[in-house]
């Protein structure tokens, strides 16, 4: 008897270290691969962010621009139109070249481009604001090209010529030299929309596109795909039809994305003949994208509703609808609202379905309403990463920082709504 | 053990001013039988109990009585139950008025995730029972004070219910199903999840709410039976077998099986 027990002990000791090895080996695996996902995200935002950050800057030029009455043709009196239509550009071409002594043709022409095109704009509004101006000397940090801010952000701290002529390179360091080359924040990145020019290209267009079209999606997939989850699980009985309704939901949930572009083009643009390339075509689309997720998390929070709650009220005589909304719904709301913002999450980064409703057009114009032309910044990221110019590359990166801006702060919304709206039983 | 064939309940499964009549009652869970002919009257402002082993269909029996069954979709019951010689089972019957009448207390403790007051107000609130705020906070109190739950949370009735520990919660839950001023309360073995403390409490609760109500409790103690009721109703299997006055029951039991099982032969 004793023998035995001593052999058994001897057993388990035996067993031990074995067991003991198999669950440190377990450990090490799993902080492999944590640590292995850690270094694809260090590596994917470090990356992003060293390309992307110096979107964020601008390079200006300190400029005295005496706005000539004659050159104009301008006087204080002149009416708002013949404001807008002053010959600005000659008159800073007229200066930039009176400055830097130029009479070549060719060199005139290298001169001209080294600021941007839509250097005249800044004046022409400096002017609207204020019409006093004309035949003052005013100061402005003009806007310089793409590839003089290119040069300064990124060849002239390794003291290359980079992509500039010779002449070029010349006056550029002139001005270095004496201090008017200067960055500043890219203000005009949030406050444009695209633009065939990358030192004017921004993502405001793009930013309030995605804003217009979530917001379609969440007004649409939101209430439908609360009712439809409260009504398969609660009021619907379970029969063939039911669950072939479950079944299907659950596949669209993995239909790939650009399916729902084509369904969205022939059925919204073709039949119903909403306007292509709007938020509110795009909205209708991502909502069928969504609609799956929400629905199928809607189900499994109100699943997760513990059952004794539902006894207590039917125990106190509540109506079937009395239950669901006095006690279900505020019980799964909190999950029905996580998989809501994970499917606009989803919706957020959504590219392929857009492309084919033709929310990939060229749009210039901020869109003020759900009817507009509209892109969103997905799309944007991907129009402007097929462009050739150096600048077009980082406002890339820039436009994919703002686009997980979003998402982070999608995120933080919806962890802290969960938070204040969870309730403990 | 199997079914007895030809069951006729042994002792007096009738009585005299019954609130509740059960007449012929069989429960099916889909092609499985879980009651049967089960007939019984339950008397006003009387405790019965429903005592018997594990799966012997007392709380299936319980639940047919406010039809808390009809939320199981595979569940079908034949046979009458009135209440006051109305079938609630009738077609035209409505199970909300119904529940008010005939209120319940389950097992496991399961307060609202509200506030205390709210748990309580519940009920007055969805059957339009008050006008007035002033009436409400009477009938909180009021409910409160017949669960003799008053005197410890009436500082804090506006503290989550579900703060409180266990037998206050099943306090509050059975002045949750006193606040709508039912008729029959059915309770589920009430006491399962509480110490013999909070045990005590609830069962001197019972003793003092059978003065306005008519109380059918299903518990596995046998000495809260024979502590709280007048009558005991022994099953198994899904058999009524004996039904007679509490002290006979532990006393004298009229059926072997039921002796069995007061003896402890099995549970």
């Amino acid at each position: 008897m004793t023998n035995q027990t001593m052999t058994t002990r001897a057993k388990v000791e035996r067993s031990m270290g074995r067991r003991r090895r198999a669950e440190s080996r377990f450990r090490t695996y799993g902080m492999l691969s944590i640590a292995f996902g850690l270094l694809c995200l260090v590596v994917l935002f470090g990356n992003i962010l060293s390309k992307g950050t110096s979107a964020f800057a601008q390079t200006v030029l300190h400029t005295e621009v005496h706005l000539d009455k004659d050159y104009l043709g301008l006087t204080r009196q002149s009416s708002e139109k013949e404001l807008m239509n002053g010959n600005y550009e000659g008159l800073i071409k007229q200066q930039l070249r009176d400055e830097m002594n130029v009479t070549k043709r060719s060199q005139r022409r290298d001169l001209y481009s080294m600021v941007s095109v839509g250097a005249h704009w800044q004046l022409q509004g400096l002017v609207l604001d204020n019409p006093d101006l004309i035949g003052d000397t005013i100061k402005v940090d003009l806007i310089m090209d793409d590839e003089v801010d290119q040069w300064f952000k990124h060849d002239y701290p390794q003291g290359i010529q980079g992509r500039l002529s010779d002449v070029q390179y010349q006056w550029a360091m002139q001005w270095v030299e004496a201090g008017r080359l200067e960055t500043r924040f890219n203000t005009s990145f949030f406050t444009n929309g695209d633009s065939r020019e990358p030192e004017l290209a921004g993502v405001h267009g793009a930013i309030k596109g995605t804003l217009l079209t979530l917001l379609v999606t969440f007004l649409l997939s939101f209430p439908i795909g609360v009712a439809a989850a409260i009504y398969l699980e609660e009021f619907a009985p379970k029969n063939r039809i039911t669950e072939i309704v479950e079944i299907n939901i659950n596949n669209l949930a993995a239909v790939p994305s650009i399916t729902f572009g084509l369904l969205g083009l022939a059925i919204f643009i073709n039949i119903f003949g909403v306007a292509r390339s709007t938020p509110l075509v795009g909205g209708l689309v991502l909502t069928l994208m969504t609609l799956p997720t929400i629905i199928i998390s809607g189900r499994a929070a109100i699943k997760a509703v513990p059952p004794s709650i539902r006894e207590a009220a039917f125990g106190l005589g509540a109506s079937k609808m009395q239950v669901v909304f006095h006690h279900v719904l505020p019980l799964a709301l909190p999950g029905m609202l996580t998989g809501t913002i994970i499917g606009m999450a989803q919706a957020l980064g959504e590219t392929a379905p857009l492309l084919m409703i033709g929310m990939i057009a060229f749009v210039v114009d901020v869109p003020g309403f759900i009817t507009d032309p509209a892109t969103v910044l997905p799309v944007q990221i991907f129009l402007w990463s097929d462009s050739p110019e150096a600048a077009f590359t980082e406002r890339t990166s820039g436009a994919i920082i703002v686009l997980l801006g979003f998402l982070i702060a999608m995120n933080t919304v919806a962890v802290m709504l969960r938070r204040r709206l969870e309730r403990r039983w | 053990m199997s079914i007895i064939e030809n069951h006729k309940t042994d002792g007096e499964p009738f009585c005299d001013n019954p609130k509740l009549k059960a007449r012929d009652v069989c429960v099916f869970y889909g092609e499985k039988q879980a009651i049967f002919d089960v007939s019984l009257d339950i008397g006003a402002n009387e405790v019965i109990a429903l005592i018997g082993p594990s799966g012997c269909g007392k709380s299936t029996f319980l639940r047919c009585l406010n039809r808390m069954n009809d939320t199981i979709d595979i569940c079908n019951i034949t046979g009458d139950i009135l209440l006051d010689d109305e079938n609630i089972y009738a077609p035209k019957v409505d199970v909300v008025p119904l529940r008010a009448r005939v209120g319940m207390v389950f097992q496991k403790p399961n307060p609202f995730p509200k506030s205390i007051y709210d748990n309580i107000a519940y009920g007055p609130r969805i059957h339009g029972l008050v006008n007035h705020r002033d009436e409400l906070d009477e009938v909180v109190e009021r409910s409160l004070q017949r669960a003799g739950l008053w005197n410890e949370v009436k500082d804090r009735l506006h503290a989550p219910g579900t703060g409180l520990s266990g037998g206050q919660q099943q306090r509050l839950c059975i002045a949750r199903t006193i606040a709508v001023d039912p008729e029959v309360i059915l309770m589920d073995e009430p006491c399962s999840a509480l110490d013999p403390i909070a045990t005590a409490k609830i069962e001197e609760l019972i003793d003092e709410l059978r003065e306005n109500y008519t109380i059918a409790i299903v518990t596995h103690s046998m000495q809260q039976a024979a502590r709280v009721s007048q009558r005991t109703a022994y099953f198994h299997l899904g058999q009524l077998i004996e039904v007679n006055p509490t002290d006979m029951v532990f006393t004298t039991p009229q059926h072997a099986l039921t002796e069995a099982y007061i003896t402890g032969r099995f549970g």
